[in-house]
């Protein structure tokens, strides 16, 4: 009802002002949330929100947008008008236009959805969790970054040709993030996170066990020598460097000039032949998955890196133009429309004989750098330059022995670092953005204290 | 449902509505509260961004919101909805009671009742009508992306962002204010590419309460300085890692104190037990060349307010004197959990965030010495005179990347270098900042933590730290 009351809204509103070409996608949620700090309850929230954000196109064919929290048949009236307004400024180099797969059948099952637990029961559990991981070790003193939050929420995308498509779910998460003291020691942290659709559906206790592992494992630390290494990237950390790179299978950083690649770029050896990269934001393992994007465009698979080399880019509608192909699924919707990947899915190649196989982090007895985790990602990337220089969580590993690395950082240029990969495991694992096996590169630059 | 006829907001922004959150508040104490607070909020926001020569983006945003606070003891609820009837009101409140699990209800005389408004809002009622038009802002914008028009650069943009808040806040204590905020920023930024080589550049300016700043903007002087840092990095090599001494360029060097000792003098994080600054109030944490101030008083500057978000108005608080640490930043919660007085720096993105204990304009104060003399001071070393973002982690360790970076070598400086990051320890650098330059300067920025976004400022003088460590390749 909601939806379609809106959808009804919009069009006698828009008639009004003659505006005959509009879409828009609103977002309804209710979200809850805990914190505890040593089982007493700390900040418990919970929200309901609403979103909408209106496109509209002026008499000259120019799209114009706005976003509001009000969606009353005043507030309605108020975005279209200064969507209107905006309009006659919008960019005349490149026009927007409707998705033209906005009305394609969406084929994928049910999303799933759950039901919520409530405040108490979030409450209950974390508590449980948090004592938990407290009693896991002595050193481990506090669990300052804590919470367990379940989400609810409708997303809808309709516009004035007749496209309407509009899902809900659920969406919950624990983050754990422990610390640890020892005595004339600096004090470590280190934490876990796990999504499901629902508090139940969260594995809890791996969570607990991930955090505490991860955290007592680095306390006896050593300082790094500055140096090259050979490095094995844990699937989260190598996961975390192709996303903070995104921009080189990206249409839209292609066409604004940040981008490593060009329109030219399909077919460029970037890495080894050992390398296959996809965008699968359907994927069944992918808790935040979307049927469609933010213009109506049927989420779908996308193979971006087959063999080392670049086969596809992510679209949205403008783009797809530009580049005379079609959407696929992964734009936002905005003045500017945005585009991204969705849930990234690293593959070893079939029968590929570049790679070195005796590269194993589980028994491998040369030296070498294990990245858990990479951090401030933020800060530390320029996309647009292909460079990085990035602290991480890791191990220094030679002849089977691990010593935690006190502080340091690796850098490098993400075109070297590709064409760089000499093993990617066999094993693939699962984590909360993506699949991926452990990707071993030579010849890294790491800083390190010592 | 959708309708004409149901009501989505019975707050009147603008005009009293004491009535309606007396009863709002009194709902919650007579429920067992302890404490109620309740933040309102009305925006109407503007971003334009210009690519090349062409506008490409104007996006306005427009919305109200509230949040509902309750303390029980020290735990607190929130809740925050788009639901500004009076109904929706107390069914935030409810909600709130029944997650802190309260069942004790109280005698709602204990209530007394909220104080006459204090409206900070009175002289600013015109500043929405006094901003400049979007023909204004997309022609300014396009006359700084045409400066840059120039060779090797191939990524030319300006943005500009207006926001524009009111806000009613009121609480049991007795508080009600009401209050319009104003920050507009616009920044400038580049690709250079030649061949294999590429840099950027990037500026940004903002301004807090001054609807007229936008109209003064230097924007000549604004693209001749992104382009002349673009042109320098362009061919740069990149650092040798290792152990070296800095010096730090004012404004946006700032950033550093900022995130890797600032956030450790919010008592959050003394909440959290992630400072190691909680045991130290009056001990020496830092050089005595260090005087660190955090206010929220300046005119014009990014993080400054008339009223906080828990309705204080905001104090100048020394943070580090000669060195030793003097105050903590602190809000409602910081106060009620950790002792320390409130400094009126309770701060929130929007409604839907709870207040926390959040810095405003922070920076270290200025010294005797000229840039100069600090890089004369140094044989081998590194001058960072642009500062890119930068992260702190759990235990205190922070990173920053170095945007625009100089080998200083026997005092002077030398070539550009590029992918530096500094990382350390704030207790182990803190004592390190040796000198302070007499050349303060503040720059502003977007701070990320707790309680969502908001708006400071960052400043220092040159300053020079002994040793730290460099990360590059």
């Amino acid at each position: 009802m909601k939806a379609k009351d809106i959808t009804n809204q919009i069009s006698k509103s828009a008639l009004s002002l003659n505006l005959k070409k509009w879409d828009y996608g609103a977002s309804f949620s209710n979200d809850y949330s805990v914190q505890v700090d040593k089982g007493i309850a700390k900040q418990l929230k919970a929200s309901q929100k609403q979103v909408l954000t209106i496109r509209v196109w002026n008499n000259s064919n120019l799209v114009g947008i706005t976003t509001t929290s009000d969606i009353s048949e005043a507030g309605i009236q108020k975005a279209l008008n200064q969507a209107n307004i905006a309009s006659e400024f919008g960019n005349k180099k490149e026009i927007t236009d409707f998705s033209p797969l906005a009305k394609e059948p969406i084929d994928v099952q049910e999303v799933r959805k759950s039901n919520p637990v409530g405040i108490k029961n979030l409450l209950k559990v974390l508590r449980e969790a948090e004592l938990k991981l407290l009693d896991s070790h002595q050193a481990i003193t506090s669990i300052p970054y804590n919470g367990l939050s379940e989400s609810f929420y409708e997303r809808i995308y309709a516009n004035s040709d007749g496209a309407f498509r509009n899902y809900s779910k659920s969406q919950a998460a624990l983050y754990l993030y422990a610390r640890a003291e020892e005595k004339d020691k600096k004090p470590r942290s280190s934490g876990s996170v796990k999504l499901g659709y629902g508090v139940d559906d969260i594995d809890i206790e791996s969570c607990i066990k991930e955090a505490s592992n991860k955290t007592i494992a680095h306390l006896n630390y050593s300082a790094i020598r500055t140096d090259k290494y050979l490095i094995c990237f844990s699937p989260e950390a190598f996961l975390t460097m192709i996303n903070a790179f995104s921009s080189i299978f990206n249409a839209r950083s292609i066409i604004d000039g940040v981008s490593l690649s060009n329109k030219n770029s399909i077919g460029e050896q970037l890495s080894n032949e050992g390398l296959n990269i996809y965008d699968d934001g359907l994927n069944e393992n992918n808790i935040a998955s979307a049927p469609f994007d933010g213009e109506g465009t049927p989420t779908k698979k996308l193979r971006l890196i087959n063999k080392g080399k670049l086969e596809n880019f992510l679209h949205s509608e403008s783009t797809a133009r530009i580049f005379k192909t079609i959407p696929t699924g992964h734009a936002g919707l905005g003045s500017k429309v945005s585009v991204s990947p969705d849930w990234l899915v690293v593959k070893r190649s079939d029968k590929c004989t570049t790679l070195n196989n005796s590269l194993i982090h589980c028994n491998y007895e040369g030296e070498y750098v294990y990245i858990e985790e990479l951090n401030a990602i933020h800060a530390g990337v320029r996309a647009s330059q292909g460079s990085f220089s990035l602290p991480f969580e890791g191990w220094l590993c030679n002849k089977g022995i691990k010593s935690s690395i006190e502080s340091a950082t690796v850098a490098g240029d993400i075109k070297y670092l590709l064409k760089n990969i000499v093993n990617i495991e066999m094993q693939e694992e699962l984590t909360t953005n993506g699949i991926s096996p452990h990707v071993w590169v030579n010849e890294l630059s790491i800083t390190g204290g010592a | 449902m959708l309708s004409s006829k149901i009501k989505y907001c019975d707050v009147e922004f603008g005009k009293c509505n004491k009535d309606l959150l007396e009863e709002v508040i009194s709902y919650g104490i007579s429920l067992g509260a302890d404490f109620v607070e309740i933040f309102l909020e009305n925006t109407e926001n503007s971003n334009i961004i210009a690519e090349d020569d062409c506008i490409t983006s104007v996006s306005p945003s427009f919305g109200k919101g509230g949040g509902i606070r309750i303390f029980k003891d020290k735990r607190d609820g929130f809740v925050c909805t788009n639901d500004l009837t009076k109904k929706g009101l107390m069914r935030s409140v409810s909600q709130a009671i029944e997650m802190l699990d309260i069942s004790d209800k109280k005698n709602k005389e204990l209530f007394r009742g909220i104080n006459e408004l204090k409206d900070y809002s009175a002289s600013k009622k015109n500043w929405i009508e006094e901003i400049p038009t979007i023909n204004e802002i997309s022609e300014k914008l396009i006359q700084s992306t045409s400066l840059l028009n120039k060779n090797k650069i191939i990524v030319r943009k300006g943005s500009y962002s207006r926001n524009w808040q009111e806000v009613i806040i009121a609480s049991s204590d007795g508080t009600y204010a009401t209050d319009i905020r104003l920050h507009q920023t616009v920044g400038l930024n580049v690709i250079a590419s030649d061949a294999q080589h590429r840099s950027n550049g990037s500026r940004r300016f903002g301004s807090s309460g001054m609807p007229n700043e936008f109209r003064f903007w230097d924007h000549e002087k604004a693209a001749n300085e992104v382009y002349e840092s673009s042109m320098n990095m362009l061919y740069a090599d990149y650092v040798e890692a290792g152990q070296m001494p800095v010096v730090l360029a004012n404004k946006f060097g700032g950033v550093i104190f900022h995130e890797a000792c600032g956030h450790l003098l919010e008592t959050t994080q003394i909440e959290r037990g992630t400072t190691p600054f909680k045991d130290k109030l009056h001990q020496k944490i830092a050089h005595e060349s260090v005087t660190a101030i955090d206010e929220g008083i300046s005119t014009g500057s990014f993080g400054s307010l008339s009223v906080d978000d828990e309705g204080m108005e905001p104090e100048k608080s020394i943070l580090i004197k000669d060195g030793v640490l003097k105050k903590f930043i602190s809000d409602r919660a910081g106060e009620l959990r950790t002792g320390h007085k409130r400094t009126g720096s309770g701060r929130r993105q929007n409604y839907s965030f709870a207040a926390a204990s959040r810095m405003r304009n922070t920076y270290i104060a200025k010294g005797e010495y000229s840039k100069e003399e600090l890089i004369n001071s140094i044989s081998d070393g590194l001058y960072c005179k642009s500062m890119g973002g930068g992260s702190v982690g759990a235990t205190g360790q922070f990173n920053f990347a170095v945007e625009e970076g100089y080998i200083i070598k026997n005092g002077k400086l030398t070539k550009p270098v590029k992918g530096a990051t500094l990382i350390g320890e704030a207790k182990e650098v803190m004592p390190k900042i040796s000198m302070c330059g007499n050349d303060l300067e503040l720059a502003p920025g977007f701070c990320g933590s707790i309680s969502g976004s908001v708006n400071v400022t960052v400043g220092q003088p040159h300053i020079k730290v002994d040793s730290i460590t460099v990360g590059g390749r």
